[in-house]
């Protein structure tokens, strides 16, 4: 909420400067978002009078003005059109200064001479407005210092107020508060009922009294609505951010910020009939007054007649039965909206009003008589008019209650950790403008009108807190029975997993978790993503079935930014749909793509390829300290090359292989058709797949000496060899001890269509030397086994 | 005395020829010319024979020591040559030690990890174990059991990402406050950092970003703990003896709620987290009863404290996974 500085202080005049309140609004929990002054810094600037205005001998736009600061005559030449004669304006004679320390100094403007200038708002720094001069009222004193008329020496004050405190949306609200904070002394404007002087009644009907239980019409008959506002209104109002229409609506705008009550005034003849208050028929249509046409649904409130409906109740008045410059009566509404029957209506309809943001967090519902006969006595001061009868209708039991609430002393002690004098919180909450009874060790509450906040006990400990000041409040040191946590040696943890990959070069990413659905397709044709009802974009609309997407684009980021060496791995759910429902599963992914080590002195530059990225994949593994648990079968993916990829197998304590995620090359159509350069190769694995480690176990170590033996073999060259070390290690007895491939060949030498391959084979017994026979017979096992099972020749 | 002259002589010779040695091989050879068996030094003590009895220990000894001078003479060219040897050696094998190392340069953590591991840590060192949840959340465990309800002006402060009526990205991590309530009584003291989504894209907002909140569920827990354990956790966090300041603020969730500023050292507060105590209907929501427990909570935006702490001045940044900026923040 805006409001003017002195505004505020017309109501209550705390000792503070300017700086202080605003840091005691801000600690009291009313958020001060900024406080500007009222004004741009200017001086000789003064009410000046056009005498006349004549067409600028050398210029069509230009006219060339007399004016009076009222001692002394100047010309001045304007191109403002609504330069006339009689108007009253801001008058910058020669030696004011503008803001943006513009002096003025006498000039000559297509050869005539200028002694000052006449300025706009935008010039003064009062508004945007540049439309023309200002137009001063005419009973302004000519030669008066401008600033020191529209009392420029202000702030504004810009308060983000919170939902719950709709109490404070206001003028009066404020004073309020900043009477609380101060133990100050707030004045109110003498409320006067205003008699009536016809009698004619406007008819009303409350149809729907749970959302609209108090409504208030009066009807004004022959108002002056060509009637100038009042210079200190529209400065007010213009110090809230309102613009300044007509008399009519800157009444009901003022008394709106005054006492925090929306009202809204009808041409009354355009009324058919009496005012009814109900929700809309489906797809009823109502034209507001911005121009725009609503078709409403059947649960909106609107203000109808007895044929149409005619506003939108709470939110905005209707374009057909708005006040309009041929207005001659009017009928004034003054009413109360339920918060919850008008809760996210204005909103439905992408609206947000200055009404509508009162009556969604809540109108004192106490304040109607009030705001009618404060806004009946403005308007008849500025626009005349004959007044009649105030007519009411309420439904006293669809208004809102306020049950008593309860503070226990006690309650308030410990959940404050002080023990407030009894006094200081009676008058706490007594100057809040609660009544208060002791009860000994609690207190009564009742709680007023305008609070919509105070329900609970809790309730009531906030308000004395924060009146207390939570700076005030004490401080612990943090105190907990010391309990240490079982930490699972076994699990590894994502930290673990993160460093072994930092470690190995890899940069950590972080991409959206929603994507664009046609990279999901390209990655994961054969899950449907989730879609997001309300994407802020069709490239992030989907959630994401694989972290791949979001990292390939990275790296396409990247590469469009030369920088093409990139390793990135990323941690983060995928959500998959499933017939048992959306699974949200934790995932670890990488990407590397370019050269395999920075370039450098000793570097050659080679690309990276398939095994760099198992290299670093076995890695993460190995954390587990049960590599044997896992296996590598080439298999296809959508995303991946053929030829490079593999699904990712791990054995589960019933024995049995399950996917645990895959690993390949980006299939070359797919890098193709998102602009990848050059070949990357990517993983994803499932989290908890690669947490499950194993605790190590100790094995003695043999004092006996280890036998090896090197086998070359000839083998089919498609023959996975991850098979063949397998079956050695199946066939080569119990004491074998590792098997190691040591050379992979093809080439000169070997015959088309076959692979050589060289094993290393070595054997340790824990308690003997083992011998020749022993290991040739073990061999041969293995010899005779490759053989039949692989076809596998031994090499000469 | 002509025997003592050729002695002389001899070993005259032999040590201009040891001074001359280049290598120990050759070294080796005037060893085995002047001192081996058949050498000439040692011939001339098989010479002695032809000496008078009376004069042969003298003259064996002038040959004794001239052979010792000469066994020292070539211990001492040795010595030289293998130090030379050495020397020459080392000198090339010499590295620039200038060059830069070869292998694999180390990655880095995102700025966003390595602040939410910052804050877990504090944080365990006090007992808080750190809970997660899932993203896409139902509309009870983000709103409706954390008080507040459909069409609360509250919600307009989350522009909430919706699936349909009931399912949404979680716009903040408080449902997994209520989900370890709903399983967990009292004492709880956790963290729950995590990925969140709003609505909204522009220079100071992205639709994703990560909290860490925190939760402390215990008998007797009052504003004073509240106080003391963010206080603490701020001046740990900047390193720094802030000043920190609470001012009242509003969370259906909490009660009181709180929002805590620190001091910019410019005179300026800068607002760094919300907290409050737990409001007693969200307990009692989750099965915990609010007379005998009391509690706080509090969150706080990661990537705004990760651009106070290292100065990144745009949010966008982290999420762009340029390796660059990546590569300067870890």
């Amino acid at each position: 909420m805006k409001f003017s500085e002195l505004w505020l202080r017309e109501w209550v005049n705390p000792a503070l400067d300017t700086e202080a309140l605003e840091t005691q609004l801000s600690l009291a929990g009313l958020e001060v978002d900024g406080c500007e002054p009222a004004a741009g810094q200017f001086s000789g600037v003064v009410v000046g009078e056009i005498l006349a205005a004549e067409p600028h001998p050398n210029a069509d736009k230009l006219q060339v003005c007399q004016v009076t600061d009222g001692e002394e005559e100047y010309q001045v030449v304007c191109g403002a059109p609504n330069a006339r004669a009689g108007l009253k304006t801001a008058f910058a004679k020669v030696g004011s200064i503008l803001p943006g320390d513009f002096k003025i100094k006498k000039a000559k403007l297509r050869q005539v001479e200028s002694q000052g200038m006449l300025s706009s708002e935008k010039e003064l720094g009062l508004s945007d407005n540049h439309e023309g001069i200002m137009e001063l009222a005419e009973d302004a004193t000519n030669g008066q210092d401008l600033r020191f008329y529209l009392n420029l020496n202000d702030a504004i004050f810009d308060v983000d107020l919170t939902p719950n405190r709709s109490d404070c949306l206001s003028i009066a609200g404020m004073a309020r508060e900043v009477g609380v904070l101060n133990r100050a002394r707030v004045n109110q404007p003498i409320f006067k009922r205003v008699p009536p002087t016809h009698d004619e009644q406007p008819q009303i009907t409350l149809e729907a009294p749970h959302a609209c239980p108090k409504y208030l019409g009066r009807i004004i008959k022959g108002v002056n609505i060509q009637a100038p506002t009042p210079i200190w209104m529209k400065e007010k109002l213009r110090r809230s951010g309102i613009r300044s229409l007509d008399p009519v609506v800157d009444v009901t705008n003022y008394v709106m910020l005054e006492l925090g009550q929306p009202l809204h005034a009808f041409d009354k003849a355009q009324i058919q009939g009496g005012i009814r208050v109900r929700l809309a028929e489906d797809r009823e249509k109502l034209v507001l007054l911005d121009g725009s046409e609503l078709e409403l649904t059947a649960d909106t409130l609107v203000i109808a007649d007895h044929s149409k409906a005619l506003a939108l109740a709470g939110i905005m008045g209707g374009e057909h039965s708005g006040c309009t410059e041929n207005t001659q009566d009017i009928l004034l509404e003054v009413a109360y909206f339920d918060p919850l029957a008008l809760a996210g209506k204005a909103r439905n309809y992408g609206l947000h009003t200055d009404a509508s943001h009162r009556f969604e967090r809540g109108v004192d519902f106490q304040v109607q008589e009030r705001a009618m006969e404060r806004a009946t006595e403005l308007l008849l001061d500025i626009t005349g008019g004959e007044p009649g009868p105030v007519v009411e209708a309420v439904q006293a039991d669809q208004l809102p209650t306020r049950p008593d609430v309860t503070l226990r002393k006690n309650r308030l002690e410990q959940l404050l950790a002080i023990r407030l004098p009894d006094e200081e919180v009676t008058d706490i909450l007594t100057r809040l403008g609660l009544k208060v009874e002791d009860l000994g060790d609690a207190w009564q509450v009742q709680v007023p009108s305008y609070r919509f906040d105070i329900s609970l006990e809790v309730d009531l400990i906030e308000e004395v807190a924060r009146v207390y000041g939570y700076d005030k409040l004490p401080v612990k040191a943090p105190t907990a029975s010391l309990l240490l946590q079982s930490q699972p040696e076994a699990r590894i943890t994502l930290r673990q997993l993160r460093s072994t990959l930092v470690a190995r070069g890899y940069q950590e990413a972080v991409t959206y978790s929603f994507i664009d659905p046609k990279w999901s397709q390209a990655f994961d044709p054969d899950n449907t993503p989730l879609p997001l009802a309300n994407p802020i974009s069709t490239e992030l609309s989907v959630m994401r079935t694989s972290l791949l997407p979001g990292l390939t684009k990275a790296l396409v980021h990247n590469q469009k930014r030369q920088h093409p060496r990139v390793r990135l791995f990323e941690s983060g759910l995928r959500f998959v749909q499933t017939p048992e429902g959306l699974i949200q599963e934790p995932m670890l992914a990488g990407l590397i793509s370019g050269a395999r080590l920075p370039e450098g002195w000793s570097n050659q530059d080679e690309a990276v390829d398939f095994f760099d990225l198992k290299g670093d994949l076995e890695a993460l593994l190995e954390l587990g300290g049960d590599s044997g648990s896992w296996q590598f079968k080439p298999a296809e993916h959508p995303a991946l090359h053929p030829g490079q990829s593999a699904e990712v197998l791990c054995q589960q304590a019933d024995g049995h292989w399950l996917s645990a995620g895959w690993l390949g090359a980006l299939h070359p159509q797919l890098s193709k058709q998102l602009d990848v350069r050059g070949q990357a190769l990517v993983f994803e694995i499932r989290l908890d797949s690669l947490q499950a480690g194993k605790l190590p176990r100790f094995k003695s170590l043999s004092r006996f000496p280890e036998m090896r033996r090197d086998l070359a073999l000839l083998v089919d060259e498609g023959l996975p060899v991850g098979q063949l070390l397998q079956e050695a290690e199946n066939q080569g007895g119990e004491w074998l001890q590792k098997v190691t491939l040591f050379d992979v060949y093809q080439g000169k030498g070997v015959p088309e269509g076959k692979k050589s391959l060289a094993l290393g084979l070595t054997w340790q017994h824990p308690s003997r030397t083992l011998t020749d026979e022993e290991i040739n017979a073990q061999v041969d096992q293995i010899v005779t086994a490759f053989s039949q099972g692989f076809a596998a020749e031994l090499r000469s | 005395m002509e025997n003592d002259a050729t002695l002389e002589a001899r070993v005259k010779e032999a040590l201009e020829q040891l001074n001359q040695a280049q290598d120990t091989q050759t070294l080796d050879q005037l060893r085995v010319q002047y001192l081996g068996k058949k050498g000439e030094l040692t011939s001339l003590l098989k010479s002695l024979g032809q000496l008078p009895a009376e004069e042969r220990p003298q003259a064996g000894e002038k040959i004794n020591q001239a052979k010792q001078q000469v066994q020292e003479a070539i211990n001492q060219r040795k010595e030289l040559l293998d130090s030379q040897a050495l020397n020459a050696k080392l000198a090339a094998e010499a590295v620039d030690v200038t060059l830069p190392g070869r292998g694999q340069p180390s990655g880095g953590l995102h700025p966003v990890t390595r602040t939410i591991a910052r804050i877990e840590d504090f944080f365990s060192t006090i007992g808080f174990s750190v809970a997660e949840g899932p993203e896409v959340e139902d509309d009870y465990h983000n709103f409706e059991a954390l008080n507040i309800p459909a069409h609360h002006p509250a919600r307009a402060m989350h522009d909430t990402f919706y699936f349909d009526a009931h399912t949404l990205l979680r716009t903040h991590t408080s449902p997994v406050q209520v989900r370890t309530m709903e399983e967990q009584q009292p004492p709880i003291r956790i963290i729950c950092p995590g990925r969140v989504y709003r609505c909204d894209s522009d220079m100071t907002h992205s639709p994703m970003f990560h909290q860490v909140e925190g939760l402390l569920i215990d008998e007797n827990i009052s504003f004073a703990d509240l106080k003391g354990i963010l206080q603490q956790f701020l001046r740990a966090f900047f390193e720094q003896d802030l000043r920190v300041r609470f001012r009242p603020s509003y969370f259906p969730f909490t009660e009181p709620s709180i929002e805590v500023d620190v001091d910019r050292g410019d005179g300026r507060w800068l607002e760094i987290l919300g907290c409050g105590m737990v409001h007693p209907k969200v307990l009692e929501m989750s099965g915990i009863d609010p007379e005998k427990y009391t509690g706080f909570a509090f969150g706080m935006g990661v990537e705004r404290l990760a651009m106070l702490r290292y100065g990144v001045d745009d949010l966008r940044l982290f999420f762009d996974n340029d390796m660059k900026f990546l590569g300067q923040l870890s």
